[in-house]
């Protein structure tokens, strides 16, 4: 070890694999159904791409975790986006792409993607 | 990169229930599954909660399950991992009381505590020194050697107001400032990982589940005072804890972060292991020195102390594994921060390893200045069996035991002292009505008598005479003024022998003297033990009116002490009885009693 910038090079690299093991209150909640409905449509890469990318970009604040069966199983993939003092906000028909689209929008911009939520879909097919 | 970490205890107490095969049922079916890429499983150290071992705790839910066993896996998995629904009649009770599961931190198991010293353990993997990278680690040891100068490091120590964690609570630094000032060519930094009181691991654990914290800490001392050596002197009884050091010694070589030229500061530093055979007298810190010289393990008169004459004559610091696990985070969080916890002259947190007749066995970490009260009916879950609690020990055979009219008062360094006890290393044992104090007394003597080395008189021969009186005495045949006799060669150890075995000795007689005298007293003049445990002086008898014959307990019976016909009351011949109590335990009338 040369210097403290090669230290915290690896702690950086670390500090998202290592932050999965805590809970905090403050922390966003992003929940992806992984029932057989969810698996089935697709819902598996679904969650690992975003539990990589909050990883990888060291998301300390946000937990990435899956749930049974929300039951809206045609809308499946359904992810949800539960931020503490908010409103419930739920995803579906997700896609990794469009999760990514979720991730840089909503969790870190703080803009609603109004287009792929519940409420749209269902207007949609009205 | 895992979306989900299966955490799974792999310390000593998990480690002898099956937390091994639980590892790798858990890979196999994992594997089985096509989970692979997307589930880590990683083994940690201890979580605290021995009592509901194997553990295993699933992030980033966090969900918490105990007493694991190898058949729950398949549906662990595939419920949990592969569908998310969690698996919640294997969870901690404690944790599905209400609709909604009660997060870790909530339980009044966790709840109290304040984790410091044990903060990585149950969180990493301890032969990964990238993910104790990843908490923070060696950034105190980065810190220290491009920003600080020796003085500041320990000007920082003696402001956080650390005292020593091995059991006598001396400054740390302080204890590093005296190294400092002796100017020599070589000095040394060693590190009391010699655990030998009975009831106590929490050294052992934080060895298993956080070894890098100590080196670290081992380097920062190293700097501090001058030296570039350090000696870890460990028992060869804790085998995980020396793989887990050996394996953490070779990749902070491997990074740099022990050996030449460390953070380019041009400071040298390395670890050697020494393997202690399990005396407990090498826990006394010359006799551990001269155990490394590779001499017997005897202690050898102070002064002259280690910090001016020590390990190979030379100026060494020498401090217990807990102490060295608080210094990194006292380094990058500031002095303040830690002498913001605690009591006036104790300062920070300390780690307690619970056992006895307490329903959470296991290690708990707590701010000095927490009750005993808080400790054992809030964190330790109450006595099992709705019995009354009666004394606690601390400290191991150094100690004393704490009454329940102290129940409530505040633990550190020094209230411990005024009643009669001390901190010790932090072994803790809950006693409830069915222990016989004097027995309690006389374990502990034995034990001494056992491990004192024999070089000096007081000690060699003053412990084997007081065991002796407290046969005596449990045996129903002393008298009165053998507890004087007792008293007085109490003092006299405590004044007279050479180290601090020897000198503590006493404390688990004059503790219990002190405050139940009268089960003392009931052992010599009324030839009873109060509590029932004392084999001399019990009596095993038979209800005559409860009695219905079955005969059960006279063929339970090893000594055929038992007699009597079918139907009718049975008797027991006290000649031969051998007092085992087996009939006792197999009585489903309860109509054996003892007296």
């Amino acid at each position: 070890m040369k210097s403290l910038e090669e230290l915290r090079a690896i702690r950086e690299k670390m500090q998202g694999k290592v932050g999965v093991r805590t809970e905090n209150e403050g922390q966003t909640r992003v929940i992806v159904g992984m029932a057989t409905c969810g698996i089935a449509s697709g819902a598996r890469p679904v969650l690992t791409a975003l539990s990589d990318a909050v990883q990888e970009q060291g998301l300390l604040n946000i937990n990435v975790t899956q749930t049974g069966c929300i039951g809206l199983c045609q809308y499946e993939p359904i992810v949800e986006v539960l931020e503490p003092g908010k409103e419930k906000v739920t995803y579906v028909k997700m896609t990794p792409e469009k999760a990514m689209e979720v991730l840089r929008m909503h969790l870190l911009d703080g803009q609603v993607v109004t287009k792929y939520t519940l409420g749209a879909a269902k207007r949609g097919t009205e | 990169m895992y979306r989900s970490h299966v955490l799974v205890c792999g310390g000593t107490g998990c480690t002898s229930s099956g937390s091994r095969r639980i590892i790798e049922k858990l890979k196999k079916e994992i594997k089985a599954q096509g989970l692979k890429e997307e589930v880590g499983v990683v083994q940690t150290g201890c979580f605290g909660l021995c009592a509901l071992g194997p553990i295993m705790i699933v992030y980033p839910e966090g969900s918490f399950y105990s007493m694991v066993q190898e058949d729950d896996i398949p549906e662990i998995v595939s419920e949990h991992l592969l569908k998310g629904r969690v698996v919640k009649r294997l969870l901690y009770d404690e944790t599905t009381k209400t609709e909604d599961i009660l997060p870790l931190n909530e339980t009044t198991f966790y709840k109290k505590q304040k984790r410091v010293a044990l903060r990585n353990c149950g969180v990493i993997n301890p032969e990964n020194i990238e993910e104790y990278i990843g908490t923070g680690g060696y950034e105190a040891l980065g810190i220290v050697l491009t920003e600080k100068k020796p003085e500041d490091v320990i000007q920082i120590l003696l402001d956080s107001g650390l005292r020593g964690r091995g059991g006598a609570g001396f400054p740390t630094g302080l204890k590093w400032k005296f190294a400092a000032d002796n100017d020599a060519e070589q000095k040394y930094v060693c590190c009391n990982a010699d655990e030998g009181d009975p009831g106590a691991f929490m050294d052992r654990s934080v060895l298993e589940g956080d070894p890098h914290v100590v080196l670290e800490a081992m380097a920062i001392a190293g700097y501090a005072i001058g030296a570039s050596q350090g000696y870890i002197y460990v028992r060869a009884e804790y085998p995980i804890a020396v793989k887990r050091l050996e394996i953490a010694i070779g990749q902070a070589r491997e990074y740099g972060l022990l050996g030449k030229d460390i953070f380019s500061s041009g400071f040298d530093f390395d670890i050697q292991l020494r393997l202690g055979a399990g005396a407990f007298v090498c826990g006394e810190e010359t006799a551990l020195m001269t155990s490394i010289e590779g001499n017997r393990g005897e202690p050898r008169p102070r002064p002259p102390f280690p910090a001016v004459k020590g390990l190979f004559q030379r100026p060494t610091i020498l401090n217990n594994v807990e102490t060295y696990a608080n210094i990194p985070q006292i380094i990058v969080k500031g002095p303040q921060w830690f002498a913001s916890m605690g009591t006036e002259k104790s300062k920070g947190t300390k780690v307690f390893a619970l056992g006895g007749k307490i329903n959470n066995t296991g290690l708990v970490e707590i701010p000095m200045g927490t009750t005993l009260r808080e400790i054992v009916e809030e964190i330790g879950g109450g006595i099992p069996g709705d019995k009354k609690f009666k004394a606690a020990q601390t400290g191991g055979p150094s100690g004393g035991c704490i009454p329940a009219e102290h129940f409530d008062v505040p633990i550190d360094y020094d209230n411990l002292l005024a009643i009669g006890s001390m901190m010790g290393s932090g072994g803790l044992i809950v006693m409830d009505e069915d222990n016989c104090m004097v027995d309690i007394a006389k374990f502990f003597l034995e034990f001494t008598v056992d491990e004192s080395c024999g070089k000096c008189t007081p000690c060699r021969v003053g412990t084997r005479r007081m065991l002796e009186i407290l046969e005596k005495i449990t045996k129903g045949q002393a008298v009165l003024e053998d507890l004087d006799k007792l008293e007085e060669l109490c003092y006299h150890l405590k004044s007279n022998s050479l180290c601090a075995l020897g000198q503590t000795a006493p404390n688990p007689v004059l503790s219990t003297l002190r405050y139940f005298r009268e089960e003392y007293v009931a052992h010599i003049v009324d030839k009873r033990c109060p509590a029932g445990v004392c084999k001399a002086l019990l009596q095993y008898r038979i209800d005559a009116d409860k009695c219905k014959g079955c005969t059960l307990c006279a063929r339970v019976c090893p000594a055929d002490a038992i007699t009597g016909s079918v139907k009718e009351p049975h008797m027991i011949n006290p000649e031969k009885c051998v007092k085992c109590g087996a009939c006792m335990e197999k009585c489903r009338f309860g109509a054996i009693y003892k007296e």
